[in-house]
């Protein structure tokens, strides 16, 4: 699904990202875990594509094809997703409408035919509920005025819609209460399929109780410096990064 | 050319006068009118509130059989309509047309058929409030309005009343070369509400409007008032809303504009009352070589009050907009709150936006922000919508649309909301002048 070999990336001149290296394959869930600073953000703003994330060196497939000769929007429409750390706001352009450019962009270089707007609108709401998310959220801005619980299940919903190969969760958790983090956990696990792989970005171990990850990765100084399973992640919240670091690795 | 225009302008108001039995309640109006628009200079680039817009478009009319104009078909009109479940009434370059309009509710009636107390109504407050503004800054084509005025549409909503829907006022100018003077007078009691919203629309022909909206919101009442100039690009238009808010009255306002040969609008809006309150929000666009000029004057005469103003424009092609706010506070209006701002997407290098906020601050005890920007649109929003497969064309469409369409989605009006942003994605889909090319998203590439 996602191969990254030896990836060295810079953001506003500071180098974060230092020869990172990542397997992902076919329907598996993979944490990432690490310190602030770390780089866990700047690996989903770069395998995105956002302007002033700039790669230096390494090389990143996914699905076979040179990530980086794709513009942002082709790399979604390939069925990369990031679900934001912070989802944006853009009044003036309704929920709706957003909802369905994405969908029938994404539709369209699927080779399927664009869903009717009523069509679209009757999936839509199926989908709200989905994600416990009152269908008058449609009618509003992208996300204007939503509350942090409410923005991150907005981000799950697009999840939904687009239906991606590969979804990168940018610590979907955080700000989340034990309630909006079950409805996250649950569109996540109902996601989860045999060609669907998730890289889940987190800073606690209480999300991995629920999203249960096949791989817990650790990511310190830009790389990857410890790959376990889900007992890694139990280890971490026990005993912090410190170890890790004093070992050197 | 400006003396030829005014001559011709005055003696329609004296053929006018003599040949109908004018009603006397419009005599003194008229002659104040006439009196202010003969001595009034005609605008010009040195006249500083005209600095930036032309009246030269006016010029097609000094040679012009200014004869009235063709009632256009009801179906056709219909199409451009879009506010429901509510009163509408019709003018046809000027003149009522009851066949294509509701009957009229009680508290509304032109002042040609107003009754006793209506014609009392009237004769306390027309042409005070435009009257009430400083003789210097009196505005040349209010006065000519004034000195047309052969008829006009009074709504009055007696005390602790309300209207029972909005009156939708539809103003159509129908043929070419007609010019068109339409009077309102809007007068809401002692703690009376409602909601009026006035609809421009032409047909694609040249014609001029005038068009006045004298408005008096009084103790405690609260108007809804929506101004839609919403012609075609040949239409020349200048009109006025001139309001006085009295204690603790409270006025909500929205304007949106497209440009044309020549539109101006201006809002004289006064707070005469303690504790009134003035929220108020205008969009306009213009593109092709069309010109829109807003110039708008809050005055705070006494203390308490508060005025917010938001506008947006989009300018492209070689459009030329102007944006002039003043806040006028004067040296009683202690406590006063007073919030401007302005921001324009510039979608072409040929394209001009004036912008201009106009602060005078008499007193020392207030808060008054103001803020005029050419603004681009947002890099993260762009990156948001991309990063769900949205194409950057697309994407940059959408928000400068919704650059302007966040203030439509404040109106509390559903048909009206959905009519306009319709009108709005209209306007998007018939080119990408309105579309702001700024921020072009660099495609990521990797670097040796």
């Amino acid at each position: 699904m996602l191969e990254i070999r030896e990836l060295f990336a810079k953001v506003e001149g500071k180098q974060i990202l230092n020869g990172l290296s990542l397997n992902i394959g076919p329907g598996e869930v993979h944490a990432i875990m690490g310190p602030n600073g770390s780089g866990k953000s700047t690996l989903g703003n770069v395998l995105t594509g956002r302007e002033g994330y700039e790669v230096l060196s390494g090389d990143v497939k996914f699905k076979g094809k040179d990530l980086f000769e794709l513009d942002v929007e082709e790399r979604a429409r390939e069925g990369l997703f990031l679900a934001f750390q912070y989802p944006v706001e853009i009044p003036g352009v309704s929920n709706m409408e957003f909802l369905k450019a994405s969908v029938d962009a994404r539709r369209k270089h699927l080779g399927l035919p664009e869903l009717s707007s009523f069509d679209f609108m009757k999936l839509a709401r199926e989908t709200t509920q989905k994600v416990n998310l009152d269908p008058a959220f449609l009618k509003r801005g992208v996300n204007e005025g939503f509350s942090g619980g409410e923005k991150k299940r907005n981000e799950i919903l697009q999840m939904m819609l687009l239906e991606p190969s590969l979804c990168i969760l940018d610590e979907t958790d955080s700000g989340l209460d034990i309630d909006a983090l079950q409805v996250v956990a649950a569109g996540v696990n109902a996601m989860r399929s045999a060609d669907r792989s998730f890289i889940v970005v987190t800073h606690y171990q209480r999300l991995l109780d629920y999203i249960v990850p096949d791989y817990v990765h650790v990511l310190a100084g830009g790389k990857i410096v410890r790959t376990g399973d889900k007992e890694l992640a139990k280890e971490l919240e026990a005993r912090g990064y410190g170890w890790l670091e004093q070992e050197g690795v | 050319m400006s003396q030829l225009f005014q001559q011709r302008a005055l003696t329609l108001a004296a053929q006018q006068a003599s040949a109908a039995a004018l009603s006397d309640l419009l005599q003194s109006l008229r002659l104040q009118g006439a009196q202010d628009f003969e001595r009034a200079t005609w605008p010009g680039r040195k006249h500083e509130h005209w600095k930036y817009t032309s009246v030269q478009p006016l010029k097609n009319f000094e040679q012009a059989d200014w004869a009235e104009g063709l009632y256009p078909d009801a179906a056709q009109l219909q199409s451009q309509l879009f506010v429901e479940n509510a009163t509408r009434l019709v003018f046809v370059d000027g003149r009522f047309n009851a066949a294509l309009s509701d009957e009229m509710p009680s508290g509304i009636s032109l002042f040609s058929s107003a009754d006793a107390a209506a014609r009392e109504v009237i004769a306390a407050n027309l042409g005070k409030v435009v009257g009430s503004v400083d003789p210097q800054r009196r505005n040349l084509f209010a006065a000519l309005n004034s000195a047309w005025t052969d008829d006009g549409l009074l709504i009055h909503v007696p005390r602790n009343t309300q209207l029972d829907k909005p009156v939708y006022l539809v103003a159509v100018s129908s043929s070419g070369l007609s010019v068109s003077n339409l009077r309102v007078l809007i007068v809401l009691e002692q703690g009376a509400s409602a909601e009026v919203i006035e609809h421009f629309i032409s047909a694609d022909q040249q014609s001029f409007v005038n068009a006045l909206t004298e408005i008096v919101v009084g103790d405690n009442a609260r108007l809804h008032h929506v101004r839609l100039n919403l012609e075609s690009e040949n239409v020349s238009h200048v009109g006025g809303v001139h309001a006085n808010l009295m204690r603790d009255a409270s006025l909500k306002a929205f304007a949106i504009a497209e440009g044309a040969a020549l539109k101006r609008i201006d809002y004289q809006l006064n707070h005469c009352g303690k504790g009134a309150s003035l929220d108020f929000d205008g969009v306009y666009l213009a593109r092709h070589e069309q010109q829109v000029d807003y110039h708008t004057c809050i005055e705070h005469r006494v203390p308490h009050c508060t005025s917010q103003q938001v506008f947006r424009g989009i300018v492209g092609d070689k459009a030329r907009a102007v944006f002039n706010g003043r806040i006028h506070i004067f040296e009683d209006a202690q406590k006063t709150l007073a919030e401007m701002s302005n921001r324009n997407l510039l979608t072409s290098n040929t394209a001009e936006i004036n912008t201009k906020p106009e602060l005078e601050i008499y007193a020392d005890d207030v808060k008054c922000a103001h803020g005029a920007t050419i603004t681009q649109l947002d890099e993260t929003a762009l990156y948001y919508l991309q990063s769900r497969g949205v194409s950057s064309e697309q994407a940059r469409m959408m928000l400068s649309f919704g650059f302007v369409n966040e203030l439509l989605m404040s109106l509390p009006q559903e048909s009206l909301r959905n009519g306009l942003e319709n009108w709005l994605r209209a306007r998007f889909s018939e080119d990408r002048s309105l579309v702001s090319d700024q921020g072009s998203g660099k495609v990521l590439t990797a670097g040796v």
